[in-house]
């Protein structure tokens, strides 16, 4: 989304030198839902790391006869599946699932969208033109229709199971995003006389785009990993709401949803808690992510 | 104007090209013989004979090239031949033209709602900023951008539909042959595709509204004396408008996105459900066919977009 946080602020008196990073802090706290975003994911990565330690029960063990089905509270807080399993604890597992499924296909995305982005920038004419045009038509694809697609194809593979196909399916879906980011700052940067000094100093293109170009992308980076986080968790509950990836008895919030959906009425624990979890999640990594921009856009300096 | 139009077209054009290139080869990176997609299951295609496979694969044009078999491909398309579906035993351009029309229904209706609530609620919350409304309103936008539209779809079925009773809480029917019918029965997925747009309009309404505020032209429109209403509907709007355009691509992106969710949510027989289950029947001309509409749609939309933009904005196609 693009916005200007500028229009919501006047401008004042001339600022006080403050330091980069107590800046930074002032203006990324200042937003109480920022603040409220970046507890809710400390706690989060918290659950998924300790998870073993933290649950109380075995998230895969099949409950005894009459434990099926339990309303929460009592032994159960958030009561069981209709396996019997504990919710709670497979929804703290769930938590491992959607942040392995994000940190992961960030990175891997990272990986090949981040050059691609300098290289088509850097070189501009025919390069430039395939791979943005290229950009361009995997965006036409709604994401989460083009991971469906991909996942669709590539669990037909053996080889790849389970939680792999819905990382690598997401990590092509979000390339887009990097290139863009990293295409933009280069086309601004490439014509600096520092570039141009490197250069006559003799420097490789190579040196010149990854050690010169690319620290000038990690502002934008750091944001849009942040938003894209958010992006990647929401698909893949959405991938696992509709059948696709973890495999059973793997716990995943979207297929927690799905299951639970079945007794709407009955038992609301078992698909509101998943919800809540996911929507909770999504929410916080959006206004974390909101929170970084408004502190390291340098567009807003002096306003924020 | 005439150049940048051009200009853009062009680049549609290629962008089209690539986009029935990724569809095509996606398909095509499917493990196993390429017949699969053609032939009905792995297991039929196994008792068949070894000369009947070798036919059929002529008859398909898998011995040609594989850029031969592209360009077989599209020249069906253009066709309006999609191929034949192995689950509904029915041509996939018939099986198009029944369940498109629900998918475009819901598809329209939550545009405009989008549009119109998320326009409204971004002007008044622009317009009376830090007061309650904004201070609700604001943060609800928020939420509408990030909740996960099949909870959303779970919620609404769950209060209005189990607790209240008030709306059906699956199906669809034609506005053609029950109105009010199918009217109470899309309320509920529409709300579910909307709030995005609801939620992105208005946040952007809000801010290019403010930006707008700021103007010379809007303080002068307040010293000549006009009303509040005067300045916002007659000098604000408009300018304000302009930069909420750029949404309709993203968001028609997202309304595609979201219908494979919500149809599978409220069981309406539109595209997106088509699609999950033509998945998991592993019926794979449906798939190919449904994915390569969707992008096309987006294409159109964002040119379209575009060059509205160019339009309103000079200083977009001059620039």
């Amino acid at each position: 989304m693009v916005e200007k946080h500028t229009s919501d602020i006047g401008f004042s008196e001339a600022p006080v030198r403050a330091s980069e990073w107590r800046r930074f802090r002032r203006v990324f706290f200042e937003r109480k839902l920022v603040t409220f975003g970046l507890v809710v994911l400390v706690l989060m990565v918290i659950a998924a790391a300790f998870a073993p330690l933290l649950t109380p029960y075995d998230p895969y063990e099949l409950g005894d006869a009459g434990e099926s089905l339990l309303q929460p509270g009592g032994e159960h807080l958030l009561g069981t599946d209709l396996l019997g399993r504990d919710t709670l604890s497979r929804l703290i597992y769930g938590a491992r699932t959607a942040l392995m499924v994000g940190f992961i296909s960030v990175f891997i995305s990272g990986f090949i969208g981040v050059p691609l982005g300098i290289i088509a920038g850097y070189f501009g004419g025919v390069i430039n033109m395939v791979i943005m045009r290229a950009m361009d038509a995997i965006m036409c694809f709604p994401m989460l229709l083009l991971a469906l697609l991909l996942a669709a194809v590539l669990r037909e593979y053996d080889v790849i199971s389970g939680i792999w196909v819905v990382i690598i399916a997401l990590s092509i879906a979000i390339i887009p995003g990097y290139a863009r980011v990293t295409h933009g700052v280069t086309l601004s940067i490439k014509e600096n006389e520092y570039i141009m000094a490197q250069r006559a100093m003799g420097s490789s293109n190579m040196r010149v785009m990854f050690r010169h170009i690319l620290p000038n992308a990690f502002p934008p980076l750091i944001v849009l990993v942040t938003m894209q986080l958010g992006a990647l968790i929401l698909a893949e509950a959405g991938l696992s709401f509709l059948g696709i990836g973890i495999d059973p008895p793997g716990a995943a919030w979207g297929a927690m949803v799905w299951d639970g959906y079945r007794y709407l009425a009955n038992n609301t624990a078992l698909w509101l808690s998943p919800g809540i979890a996911i929507a909770l999640v999504v929410f916080a990594f959006n206004m974390v992510g909101d929170g970084l921009r408004d502190a390291l856009d340098p567009r807003l300096r002096g306003l924020l | 104007m005439t150049t940048y139009i051009v200009r853009r077209l062009i680049q549609a054009l290629v962008v089209l090209i690539l986009v029935t290139l990724i569809v095509f080869f996606v398909m095509r990176l499917l493990p196993g013989d390429p017949i699969l997609i053609y032939v009905a299951q792995t297991a039929e295609l196994e008792a068949m004979p070894q000369e009947r496979i070798d036919e059929l694969r002529a008859e398909f044009g898998l011995d040609k090239p594989i850029m031969v078999q592209y360009a077989n491909w599209m020249a069906g398309i253009f066709r309006g031949d999609f191929g034949t579906s192995i689950f509904y035993r029915e041509d996939v351009g018939t099986l198009m033209l029944e369940r498109f029309p629900i998918t475009i229904h819901l598809t329209l209706l939550s545009l405009i709602v989008g549009a119109i609530f998320g326009v409204l609620a971004g002007m008044l919350t622009a317009v009376r900023r830090g007061k309650w409304l904004d201070k609700i309103v604001t943060p609800l936008t928020y939420v509408g951008l990030t909740i996960p539209v099949f909870l959303l779809g779970i919620l609404l079925i769950y209060a209005f539909g189990v607790k209240l009773g008030w709306l059906p809480i699956s199906g669809y029917t034609s506005p053609l042959d029950d109105f009010w019918l199918s009217t109470r029965q899309v309320i509920m997925p529409v709300f579910c595709l909307a709030i995005f747009g609801v939620a992105a309009n208005a946040r952007q309404m809000r801010s290019s509204m403010l930006e707008v505020t700021r103007q010379d032209y809007i303080r002068t429109a307040w010293s000549k004396g006009l009303g509040e209403r005067a300045v916002v509907m007659r000098h604000m709007l408009k300018n304000s408008l302009i930069p909420v355009i750029t949404l309709m691509g993203v968001s028609v992106s997202i309304i595609l996105g979201g219908s494979v969710l919500v149809e599978r949510v409220f069981a309406i027989p539109g595209v997106g459900s088509l699609l999950v289950s033509s998945i998991f029947g592993q019926d794979y001309v449906v798939v190919q066919a449904i994915t390569l509409i969707f992008a096309v749609i987006i294409l159109l939309v964002n040119l379209i977009v575009d060059i509205s933009y160019a339009w309103l904005d000079p200083r977009i196609r001059y620039g």
